[in-house]
């Protein structure tokens, strides 16, 4: 049956949100921010620590579906070690996937986060998707005004 | 209120496929998939005759009530008032200047928070809510505790759903001056014993303003009997249009209370060194009012009158009770919400799976449900869940409805089981 939804639901987001990575409050973090989902009550918090200007550890505490515990999982896999810079930018082309804008090439650098693209056709789950992108956002941007998917 | 399924006799006059054909939207399709629609405690789906009410109005007998000399004015006019009329009866009103236009529940509430709370609410004062209120009956009670340094008191619940009324009755005391509480809550289901309420609450010389909401659609509303002082409901939620909804109060409560909206329509005489205010219900309904909603929404009051609500309850409890049965026998899933006295909604959690992934797989499978907190972040907190999967019924839902939504969880199972 091709109705997207073994497309969303890939064995490799599946295993993310049974197992998230980096999973857990971290104590000493240089950086924390939250997002909040209001519409289904999913929350996230983000913890980065700083090395100079490259992310040297991340982390996240979640409460939510299987498809933003998947992003956020892969998230902070994918951003230990870039600099600000870059992981700003990885969020943008992440962004620009999950909302299926044209445009924008993938490339290469997006790696697993690829098997998020499925969101694309699902439009309400989009925000499950970004919100603890948004918080790593905001985390580095050092607003500590919690991030709101509205 | 639910009755065993064995002992259902649905009258023979409740012909829920001839229901089915007054509701257009049934026969739409969602992905290639017959629309099954489980979401009327959100807002439920409108008969041809209220579609039929609201082009007619603008076809036939539009214009600005209430102060036209003209033909249509008056036609127009008629046709509100009649709506009026229709809503005074559906709750059996003695008076129908006891029956307020507001946009909808929300509104009355705030309306009833505002003006009455302000000139009757000083520090100190205690208004009692229960756990399970939607938050459109809580917020308006901490604005006005904020400006009059009232306090809020809340009666919990029991892991069932069940109202502690022996904590209601503790709290009652000297200093409560109003309780706010659900008829029916939108995300347990749970009836409350408000004739019960109403009457402890009187006994310390307490008012009772019931939100309605999700009992206007599924039990016969009786004023005089349940003796509330205030009671909303949306017309959205009782096949009516959205925008419009009824703030019933007791005539001399109104009249004591100062208006909430200044503007035309409640005024008497205006100029600038006095303006005396219009009767009731007209002081409360400043400005222009939503004419082909309260005309749609008397349409929807009329259907639901002609089909009788007790054969409606009869209909729904026969599958709230065929659906709680098939939803038990799902192995991982629990059931939020599992009061003796229950209406129309079946709230429930899967162990492993998300409501929101349960909620977007379901959609494909063209089953429209709630998934979230329903506006009762509260309640959710008092079973420790973010979120549940809300299927609400609806008077043209079918037993082979709930097969489909149980099929669908099976579905869910398959895709998250791999
Ligand atoms: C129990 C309850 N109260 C209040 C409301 C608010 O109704 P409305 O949004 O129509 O004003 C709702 C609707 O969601 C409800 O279910």
């Amino acid at each position: 049956m091709n109705d997207g939804l073994t497309d969303l639901y890939q064995e490799v987001i599946l295993d993310h949100s049974r197992n998230p990575r980096n999973f857990g409050p971290s104590e000493n973090a240089d950086r924390t921010a939250r997002g909040n989902n209001p519409l289904c009550g999913d929350r996230v918090t983000v913890f980065l620590n700083l090395d100079g200007d490259e992310i040297s550890d991340a982390q996240f505490d979640a409460r939510g579906c299987a498809i933003s515990l998947a992003s956020a999982s892969m998230m902070t896999e994918m951003i230990k070690g870039k600099s600000i810079e870059d992981a700003k930018a990885l969020f943008e082309k992440f962004l620009a996937l999950v909302t299926g804008e044209n445009g924008l090439e993938a490339g290469p650098d997006l790696a697993e986060l690829k098997t998020l693209s499925g969101v694309k056709d699902f439009p309400t789950r989009i925000k499950c998707a970004t919100l603890a992108w948004q918080a790593m956002v905001a985390a580095l941007d050092g607003t500590d005004q919690d991030v709101k998917t509205e | 209120m639910a009755s065993n399924p064995e002992n259902a006799v649905l009258t023979p006059s409740f012909d829920v496929e001839r229901i089915r054909q007054d509701f257009p939207i049934l026969s739409q399709q969602v992905y290639d998939k017959p629309l099954v629609y489980f979401d009327s405690g959100a807002s439920a789906q409108k008969p041809r005759a209220v579609i039929d009410a609201i082009s007619n109005v603008y076809e036939t007998e539009y214009a600005n009530v209430h102060r036209g000399v003209h033909y249509m004015s008056q036609k127009a006019t008629d046709a509100m008032e009649s709506s009026r009329e229709s809503v005074r009866a559906f709750i059996n009103a003695s008076d129908v200047r006891e029956i307020i236009f507001v946009r909808g529940a929300t509104e009355g509430i705030n309306l009833v928070a505002s003006c009455w709370g302000r000139q009757n609410l000083v520090a100190g004062d205690e208004i009692i809510l229960s756990v399970m209120e939607h938050h459109s009956n809580i917020v308006p009670w901490q604005m006005i505790a904020e400006q009059t340094g009232a306090v809020i008191k809340v009666v919990p619940i029991s892991d069932e759903g069940v109202l502690d009324m022996d904590a209601y009755n503790d709290l009652l005391c000297d200093k409560t001056k109003i309780v706010a509480m659900t008829h029916i809550s939108n995300a347990l289901g749970t009836i409350t014993p408000m004739a019960e309420i109403i009457r402890m609450a009187h006994e310390r010389g307490a008012l009772v303003l019931v939100d309605g909401c999700q009992a206007a659609p599924h039990m016969a509303l009786d004023m005089q009997a349940l003796d509330a002082d205030f009671y909303v409901f949306s017309g959205h939620k009782i096949y009516g249009p959205s925008g419009i909804g009824v703030l019933y109060g007791k005539a001399a409560l109104l009249e004591a209370m100062p208006p909430y909206q200044g503007g035309g329509e409640m005024i008497d005489v205006v100029t600038f060194e006095k303006t005396t205010y219009a009767d009731l219900p007209f002081k409360f309904e400043a400005g222009t009012p939503h004419i082909a909603g309260a005309i749609g929404m008397g349409a929807a009051i009329e259907y639901i009158s002609g089909i009788g609500l007790e054969n409606i309850a009869a209909h729904e409890n026969d599958l709230l009770d065929y659906g709680t049965e098939k939803l038990s026998g799902i192995n991982s899933l629990k059931l939020v919400g599992t009061a003796p006295e229950k209406a129309a909604i079946l709230s429930f959690v899967l162990e492993t799976v998300h409501p929101h992934d349960v909620g977007t797989i379901l959609d494909r499978e063209g089953i429209a449900v709630r998934t979230g907190h329903h506006c009762a972040q509260p309640v959710m907190d008092r079973f420790d869940i973010a979120a549940t999967i809300r299927a609400s019924i609806g008077m043209y839902n079918t037993r082979e409805e709930i097969d489909v939504l149980v099929a669908g969880l099976g579905r869910v199972q398959e895709i998250f089981g791999r």
